[in-house]
């Protein structure tokens, strides 16, 4: 294992931040990882920082393939970490919004400039993503459909599910699409939570990413069988909203099946507790995002059903 | 008359409303529909609001036609001071049109645009943010330029800049709107979290005569400054090297050579110049930086090139 700093940043007020990169093997740029890019990227770093043990076991028993290089970098905003923001410290710029990033522009671009120069090269991409949305995500790996990535790729993750997504206009500035422009095969693993640890689901995308890892011939590790992935579209899925606003009881949890009519959640008035409304599922299917906070407002996005 | 457009229950007894007050008067169908408030932290429009809306008010005999007046689109960040919507990650100008089945703000930004399409021109006024100031500007992509140009001539700006189109901006308020032919001008004036009044009351004449040409308006109107065009000139980014402290020695609107000295990035703790910041082109300052706090990268100016010689 080589730890190098990829790229560092001076800051009037604080020790200078430093981008690190673990690398592993040598040869050919086979695979980067990228966890956390905002600052509440827990569970993100924390998936990178297992493959980092898992891939310092794997180095020393000689299980990594020959001519191939893989490079882990767990976190690149610890900057916002350390203070409790999602965002970029000083301006609240998000670093993934900036891709492919520029050298001679503002901050956040040029961080975003100085990892994706490290980035180039690789054969295959993976970014361990949280979601806009507040909610938990059944783990998935996603695609940013740009034509240039077969999704049938995803199966080698042995996730339950696969999803292609179509990208919109602000997808354009994220690392993951820009990634494949530059040609990088670039997928993004959702391992469930963000600002805190799920044990059991880093579990999963460590062992889906060792899984890729295997049967792209980059690694030769042992891990536990994995799903045959159900690779879809994300347009073809469901988006439950609430119709009320109040606190929230969810009743389904993520993964489970569901039949059509079956109440998800239910929604009480704060002040005097009445019911006010039941969040019911219009179709059948496998919940993989659930919204998790106690308040919601209506109009919510409070589930996600895989048809 | 003040509509509501928008209302979502929040969690805890309130609801998010975005409003707009309609001042119709006489026979005529023509509408401008003034917009602010998009990004919480920028609060110029919210005078410049007010200021058109009570005068018409003192002086709706001469007012012919239909002025829609949004003051706040996201009425949660400016109540918070913050610049996005609160509990939302994307920058409400990202998401534009927006869906009436997704997330909450796609739902508010799908009503808004249903409210605002049809206006026979739209105007919406942000104010850069907390960190750079800018002089009163109209900003146009260069695919709408051509349709844009005229109206943006009458809004008594100093500078129109004609920029690139980028995918990303295609989810603006603004590139939807004109998509659908409903003229829309971004301004940008000011900076964020305060009020110029100067600047308000320039972009009010301005608003004046876009309503007396559009035969909204029958009073008086001041004359309006020809704007500098950005066609054919370059803009020079100025961005810090390093971090530190910027002061400024250029002000905002002087014309400077390549290399002359506009400011200092200093270092309070070592009490060193640790940049000394010089102009990166020959032209006028459009864009200065207000909040004194860099890292490498800041932008501190934009400084707008003259015309190159033969065009």
């Amino acid at each position: 294992m080589k730890k190098k700093t990829l790229f560092s940043l001076s800051s009037p007020y604080r020790e200078q931040l430093e981008v690190i990169g673990y690398r592993f093997g040598s040869g050919r740029k086979a695979l980067a990882i990228v966890g956390a890019m905002r600052g509440n990227e827990v569970q993100q770093m924390y998936v990178c920082s297992r493959m980092v043990q898992a891939l310092k076991k794997l180095e020393s028993e000689g299980k990594i393939a020959e001519d191939c290089e893989i490079m882990v970098i767990p976190c690149i905003n610890y900057y916002s970490m350390n203070i409790g923001k999602r965002f970029w410290a000083m301006d609240n710029t998000d670093i993934n919004r900036m891709f492919p990033g520029y050298n001679l522009g503002e901050t956040t671009q040029r961080i975003a400039d100085g990892v994706f120069s490290q980035l180039q090269g690789y054969e295959y991409g993976i970014q361990l993503a949280s979601f806009y949305q507040r909610g938990i995500f059944l783990p998935h790996v996603k695609l940013m459909d740009t034509g240039f990535t077969d999704a049938d790729i995803m199966k080698d993750f042995g996730l339950q599910f696969g999803i292609i997504r179509k990208p919109r206009p602000y997808d354009t500035t994220t690392l993951n699409y820009n990634w494949q422009v530059w040609e990088t095969k670039a997928f993004s693993v959702y391992a469930n939570a963000t600002d805190e640890i799920d044990v059991q689901a880093a579990d999963e995308a460590v062992n889906a990413i060792l899984r890729f890892m295997n049967t792209r011939g980059i690694v030769s590790a042992q891990t536990p069988p994995g799903y045959v992935t159900l690779i879809l579209n994300e347009s073809n899925t469901e988006q439950i909203q609430s119709e009320s606003a109040g606190i929230f009881f969810r009743q389904a949890q993520i993964g489970k099946t569901v039949e059509r009519g079956e109440v998800l959640g239910r929604i009480y008035d704060p002040f005097d507790g009445e019911l006010v409304s039941e969040v019911r599922t219009p179709v059948s299917g496998t919940v993989y995002f659930a919204y998790n906070s106690p308040l919601i407002n209506a109009k919510t996005v409070c589930f996600k059903i895989i048809k | 008359m003040v509509r509501t457009i928008a209302s979502i229950p929040l969690a805890v007894h309130e609801h998010l409303m975005i409003q707009k007050r309609r001042i119709q008067n006489g026979n005529s169908k023509t509408r401008l529909s003034l917009v602010t408030g998009t990004h919480g932290d920028e609060l110029e429009g919210q005078y410049l609001a007010y200021m058109v809306g009570s005068f018409i008010d003192e002086h709706i005999e001469q007012f012919d036609g239909i002025l829609d007046i949004y003051p706040a689109l996201n009425p949660m960040g400016i109540d918070s001071i913050m610049r996005g919507i609160p509990m939302f990650d994307l920058d409400m100008n990202r998401v534009f049109p927006g869906t009436k089945d997704g997330t909450t703000v796609e739902v508010i930004c799908s009503s808004i645009i249903d409210d605002i399409a049809g206006s026979d021109v739209c105007v919406d006024v942000h104010s850069s943010n907390i960190f750079l100031k800018e002089i009163p500007q109209i900003r146009v992509s260069v695919p709408t330029a051509e349709t844009l140009m005229p109206y943006a001539k009458m809004l008594n700006v100093d500078f129109v800049w004609v920029h690139e189109s980028a995918t990303v901006l295609e989810s603006t308020l603004a590139h939807t709107l004109n998509s659908r032919g409903t003229k829309t001008l971004v301004v940008e004036m000011g900076v964020g979290m305060r009020i110029t009044k100067e600047y308000c009351r320039q972009l009010f004449d301005g608003i004046l005569n876009l309503m007396k040409e559009l035969g909204m308006w029958k009073g008086e109107t001041a004359a309006v400054r020809e704007p500098v065009l950005s066609i054919g000139r370059e803009v020079g980014f100025v961005n810090s090297d390093e971090a530190g402290i910027f002061v400024p020695c250029a002000d905002f609107g002087d014309n400077v050579k390549r290399g002359d000295h506009i400011g200092d990035v200093l270092d309070p703790l070592t009490s060193q110049v640790v940049e000394k910041v010089q102009a990166v082109c020959d032209g006028m300052i459009f864009t200065l930086r207000e909040y004194p706090v860099v890292y490498g990268g800041s932008l501190l100016a934009r400084i707008l090139q003259p015309k190159k010689e033969g065009e």
